[in-house]
């Protein structure tokens, strides 16, 4: 078989979920108010902070402006937040109608792994567009123009970002997978999910730009797989990291798609001999 | 059965069938617990950074947030029925079944689902009240504690309210919205910190829209001693809370017209 027959399949899987969830638009408009008051308050709050301290320069590496644009851009890129697994796969799982993909002729990990990319993308991209009209154009329009995204600080910035989004994009999936592994074990990924969200939502740098969190934590922040999902393509796009440590970004990111792909494969691969198949 | 014994008889009911997964109800805590805690870090990571804003210490930011997350705890505990309106009872037609009960409805559904992990947040919300104290230096006097128990039962009424609100939306949409939460999460969000922070037409939402700032900002501006930056004379606080109350009383004419226009789904 040609490599292009090979991939079809896994393909085929990443569309048609893509398809399918670009239907559910009321939900992803109504997402889309709920995180635009969120950022418009955390800009507020950023404001005050920023204005009321003669020092803000020196107090921080982050510029108000490039902390109000991270905020945009981190409730732009919000689904790539791992919260839950992919919540076909827990039905699959419940219904056993996961048997099913046990028996294609195909790789199980890399179908799951097309079918949720499908899932993340198919709520990203319309979200990143709607939050970029909202708060690099309507903002602006609307005389709050302190307020709003601003463009990233060069071509190449702009570029790299890019790249490190779709990264971000795996590396969430990648995520994902070893919570469906773990719905898949525990039947339920609930319990996990709670505990995991909070971590989740202060390492990715969603909570607050890793960089104003306490100095001394700076280096711990910067290595930990979290960071690859918002923090890493934030800092590319401010051009925060230019050059050499751009691409060290970047291959931080490769290095943790990498390491927990191979773990979830490898935790799939035991649960599946262990899986009692729910009957139906 | 009257109408208040047959709450509790309703809000048991509840409580008892959660007990029946101890596990689950104690994670499920945990979780709150800690998915409100996070906000704690931002703010102490912002103090941690800037010192202060504008010139409020940590200590009294901790009021309000502390204030603002005890009140959503209770309201949120009390009021799941109205936020899964659409999706648990409109979509399944088994709101019809509370219709047909000889019982204020509001009652049935307050007592249909009380849910005992909210208790994470309530814990929480006391942690950073104490924290404040310490902090702040607040003297607990009994009009101090009066006060604050009159702004905590008119925020319960303001985020009661809110979910009552919600509720009366999912009559038109058939389903819960998302879209809510720009009010029930996004308000306990805005109103964590001082008023005087944010730009004047949000301040305005905040008082006369969605009062979150009666319940919240000036009664802690008066349990404070402080003076309003803004102007505002200090006996305001004292008789603020009650636009929660009538907020509550508009959501509930709000809902009985989306009563009157209720057709079952028929499923």
């Amino acid at each position: 078989m040609s490599p292009r027959d090979l991939l079809r399949p896994y393909a085929a899987a990443f569309v048609s979920r893509f398809l399918q969830m670009l239907q559910y638009r009321t939900a992803a408009l109504a997402g889309f108010a709920t995180q635009c008051w969120w950022g418009g308050i955390k800009v507020m709050v950023f404001a005050a902070f920023y204005g009321g301290s003669a020092i803000a320069g020196a107090a921080s590496s982050m510029s108000l402006a490039q902390a109000i644009s991270y905020t945009w851009l981190a409730q732009g890129l919000l689904v790539l937040l791992p919260w839950l697994g992919d919540p076909e796969v827990a039905q699959a799982v419940r219904t056993g109608a996961v048997a099913y993909d046990r028996l294609r002729p195909v790789d199980a990990y890399a179908l799951w792994f097309a079918r949720s990319a499908g899932w993340i993308a198919a709520r990203l991209l319309p979200r990143m567009a709607l939050m970029a009209a909202f708060a690099a154009v309507v903002l602006p329009l609307a005389g709050l123009g302190e307020w709003a995204w601003q463009p990233p600080a060069n071509a190449v910035a702009g570029v790299a970002f890019l790249l490190s989004v779709v990264l971000a994009l795996l590396l969430s999936t990648a995520m994902v997978m070893l919570l469906n592994v773990a719905a898949t074990a525990a039947l339920n990924e609930r319990g996990i999910s709670a505990v995991a969200t909070p971590v989740v939502i202060v390492f990715s740098g969603n909570l607050l730009p890793l960089a104003l969190l306490p100095d001394a934590w700076q280096a711990a922040l910067l290595v930990q797989p979290l960071a690859g999902l918002f923090d890493i393509p934030a800092r590319l796009y401010f051009g925060q990291l230019s050059g050499w440590h751009a691409l060290r970004g970047l291959g931080l990111q490769c290095f943790w798609i990498v390491a927990l792909v191979a773990f979830g494969r490898l935790a799939m691969g035991r649960t599946m001999r262990s899986l009692q198949v729910q009957g139906g | 059965m009257g109408s208040l014994p047959l709450f509790f008889r309703l809000m048991a009911a509840s409580i008892s069938g959660q007990a029946r997964y101890p596990a689950s109800a104690l994670l499920l805590t945990v979780g709150q617990f800690l998915g409100t805690g996070i906000e704690v870090i931002a703010v102490w990571a912002l103090f941690h950074r800037f010192g202060e804003v504008q010139g409020w210490a940590i200590g009294e930011v901790a009021l309000f947030y502390g204030l603002v997350n005890c009140m959503f705890a209770i309201a949120d505990a009390l009021g799941r029925g109205f936020d899964v309106l659409g999706t648990e009872f409109l979509r399944t037609g088994t709101f019809d079944r509370l219709l047909l009960r000889p019982r204020p409805l509001a009652l049935q559904l307050m007592g249909n689902d009380v849910r005992v992990s909210r208790l994470g947040r309530l814990l929480q919300g006391v942690i950073v009240l104490v924290f404040a104290t310490v902090q702040a230096g607040i003297a607990w006097t009994p009009g101090a504690v009066a006060l604050a128990l009159f702004a905590l039962a008119g925020g319960v009424a303001l985020f009661l309210g809110i979910l009552v609100l919600q509720g009366t939306l999912s009559f038109w949409t058939v389903e819960s919205l998302e879209i809510a939460n720009v009010l029930t999460y996004g308000g306990v969000q805005a109103a964590q910190y001082p008023l005087a922070l944010y730009a004047q037409w949000f301040r305005r939402v905040l008082t006369f829209i969605v009062p979150l700032a009666c319940v919240a900002y000036y009664p802690a501006l008066a349990i404070l001693g402080k003076p309003d930056p803004l102007g505002a004379p200090g006996w305001v606080g004292m008789v603020s809370p009650l636009a929660g109350f009538v907020f509550l009383a508009a959501a509930f004419g709000a809902w009985r017209i989306g009563l009157r226009r209720y057709a079952s789904t028929g499923s």
